[in-house]
């Protein structure tokens, strides 16, 4: 971007600043750490200029928004033409309590919904299946059958809203459940807006709520891409997801190029299976972390969307530009919020609302004050949601697009990074891709040496956290946490019983049947699992067929 | 010679979250205990059965889901249906409220260590409270 003489005589003067002034300067006054590093151990120079990013090429390597290589937005207009979708994570207890959350959240101006299922659900298992008790309900809705999904949408228009699912291994069961609310609300699935995670591989990473081995996994999320592309086109298929590695606690530089390496070995799995790159790939969707480390996150947003593109274009072929677009939802870190003093979350939050939104993310669930905690309360996921609703209307930041875009210490970084992930990615192409890495445990144990390493630095006082090893004060316990109705498990498991009273049960064996079968042929799935859904089929009956064709998932364990 | 202090350290439940069990585990592991990790979801049975086996003189179970007031005291009864409970420390760590903690402690988990606690807390707990 500079003119060689230009840098030659900047490096020129600043061996001379460094001399006169820095070194005296220094003699009198040290510098406050013999080293500065981000959060992630990156080293950060006392000051970046031109000379820093002297090899990078404006149009080649920052372009414009909405042009190849997208580092600086997707959208022509970024945040000028709509801003970002206030997306907040939600979902406890029953149906009918998570339904006036999402009601009272569209009221307060959300602008989509996000919804979070528990683990039961999550891995496939009824509530009244043994391993569910004392699960029911906790980290999200407990969603049996489409009796209970019928529940959660009651009131809300799906034509309306769009709709974020964090479902993986039994993606395809919610999905159809969705698909069938929708139906009976007289919506058509190709107006239906939305995203399912669908992501398995970074469950086995790092989230943990697998179900069927590795190779039947990748056959159902391929399933869902080429029964989406055809009947729910505008839905987002996967979300292909660093949010977990990054909370697992992996360095900002992991976090690009493990979820890129996933992204990868999906787009591997369906040109495998046949599928056209130009068909699927617009719909691939990406979640990450937002951290404290403001630069740091705004570069691994730019480097990620830089690096994508490339990958998509020249490994892939990719010839619409959209498939080469790297959409994201960011989520501020949970893990970055502290049970004491739990008012300080607040700003970590709104720091971090800063970076997702100075890196260009498409929407964003920014996390409650409380939620090192419990759950959060009504009160507190307010103030999180009003966090994004000030950066929008009042920081300015939305106004232009990229704005950091230039800076020398951002351009710097992003590069940085963008060289760490491919060292990463082609460390991983040589095990064998994401799947084989992660089988031999690799991707893990470098995600367990980082987070093994903060937690060192923390405990030494190498690294600030305050209010828990700095800026301590006496607290007292935290009153008015949210609280789960234990009784939630029992009314579960009788809506069970009705419902099985209720429906047809030789419809319901026979479309577990036929699931039965297509699952042991080559068949898309999809329209079975759809069939079955429709018929009251429990998620647990359902996922007990695949089971059985499939297996189970066992874990490579790393310590 | 000192005896090693055997640990198993175990996820209980359906929860995935295992950062903060893999730093315990590693942890213990560099303050020179042995430790057992079972991976993720194991149930109060399984983990009891494993305790036994391996002969551990602590059990730190690792839980963010917030089903540890079924599962953490099912554990206890279970080492105590054993016969085991007196020979094995049973501790508690992760997400869990402050007003649960009494009542898990009434049920026999010596200690429940919350987000924020360093490690080396739990290593002097584990050494300071062993059973026999």
């Amino acid at each position: 971007m500079f003119d060689k003489n230009e840098i030659t005589e900047l490096k020129k003067k600043m061996i001379e600043w460094d001399e006169e002034k820095v070194q005296k300067t220094l003699n009198r006054f040290p510098e406050r750490k013999e080293q500065f590093t981000t959060v992630s151990n990156k080293i950060v120079d006392r000051l970046y200029t031109p000379v820093d990013i002297e090899d990078i090429n404006y149009q080649e390597d920052l372009g414009y928004p909405g042009e190849f290589p997208f580092t600086r937005g997707v959208q022509p207009t970024m945040y000028r033409g709509r801003l970002w979708t206030m997306r907040q994570y939600a979902g406890f207890a029953t149906a009918e309590e998570s339904n006036n959350r999402y009601k009272f959240l569209l009221d307060q101006g959300q602008t989509g919904l996000s919804v979070a299922f528990d683990l039961p659900t999550q891995i496939g298992y009824d509530s009244d299946h043994s391993l569910s008790q004392g699960e029911v309900g906790k980290v999200g809705v407990a969603i049996d059958s489409l009796k209970d999904m019928e529940i959660l949408f009651k009131g809300i228009p799906l034509d309306k809203v769009s709709t974020s699912m964090t479902i993986n291994a039994p993606a395809s069961v919610l999905l159809a459940m969705y698909i069938a609310v929708a139906e009976k609300q007289g919506v058509s699935a190709d107006k239906l807006k939305g995203t399912i995670q669908n992501d398995i591989l970074k469950e086995y990473i790092a989230r943990g709520t697998y179900i069927f081995p590795v190779e039947p996994s990748m056959r159902l999320i391929t399933d869902i891409f080429a029964y989406c592309a055809d009947e729910v086109p505008k839905w987002n298929t996967i979300s292909i997801s660093g949010y977990h590695i990054r909370e697992a606690g992996s360095t900002a530089t992991q976090e690009v190029a493990f979820t890129l390496a996933d992204g990868i070995a999906y787009v591997e799995a369906a040109l495998k299976a046949g599928l056209e790159v130009d068909t699927f790939a617009p719909r691939l969707s990406f979640f990450f972390n937002a951290h404290n480390d403001l630069l740091e996150e705004v570069s691994k947003y730019r480097a990620a969307r830089r690096l994508w593109a490339k990958i998509m274009k020249e490994r892939f072929g990719a010839k619409n530009p959209k498939s080469m677009q790297l959409k994201f939802h960011t989520q501020t870190g949970g893990s970055t919020l502290t049970a004491q003093q739990p008012e300080n979350n607040i700003v970590r939050v709104a720091i971090q609302t800063l970076a997702a939104v100075l890196g260009g993310t498409q929407s964003l669930h920014t996390n409650s004050k409380d939620e090192a905690l419990a759950l959060p309360t009504e009160d507190s996921v307010r103030v999180a949601l009003r966090t994004q609703q000030i950066v929008a209307h009042e920081s300015g930041v939305a106004e232009t697009i990229d704005p950091l875009g230039g800076s020398y210490y951002v351009e710097s970084l992003t590069t940085e990074i963008e060289n760490g992930a491919m060292r990463y990615i082609s460390k991983i192409d040589d095990l064998g891709g994401a799947a084989k890495a992660i089988e031999k445990g690799y991707i893990q144990k470098e995600i367990m040496d980082s987070s093994y390493e903060y937690q060192m630095q923390v405990e030494k006082n190498e690294r600030i956290v305050v209010g828990m090893n700095k800026f301590k004060i006496e607290e007292e316990a935290p009153k008015g946490l949210l609280k789960v109705d234990p009784a939630v498990g029992e009314m579960q498991k009788n809506k069970i019983d009705q419902l099985k009273k209720e429906r047809n049960s030789e419809e319901v064996i026979n479309k577990l049947n036929a699931l039965n079968k297509a699952a042991k042929g080559e068949d898309n799935l999809m329209p079975y699992i759809l069939e079955a859904v429709k018929s009251y089929a429990t998620l647990g009956e359902i996922c007990d067929e695949l089971r059985e064709v499939f297996g189970e998932y066992e874990q490579s364990v790393i310590i | 010679m000192e005896k090693t202090i055997r640990v198993l350290v175990a996820k209980p439940g359906l929860d995935g979250h295992d950062r903060g069990a893999k730093v315990i585990a590693r942890a213990l592991r560099d303050a020179g205990m042995e430790v057992i990790y079972t991976g993720l979801r194991l149930t109060p049975e399984q983990i009891v059965q494993a305790a036994i086996q391996e002969d551990v003189d602590a059990v730190a179970l690792s839980i963010l889901s917030g089903a540890h007031n079924y599962l953490l005291p099912r554990v206890v009864d279970l080492l105590k249906e054993e016969n085991a409970y007196d020979d094995i420390l049973v501790l508690g760590g992760g997400v869990i409220p402050e007003e649960d903690i009494p009542g898990l402690k009434e049920k026999g988990i010596a200690e429940i260590f919350t987000p924020g606690t360093p490690t080396q807390v739990t290593i002097d707990f584990i050494k300071n409270n062993l059973k026999k």
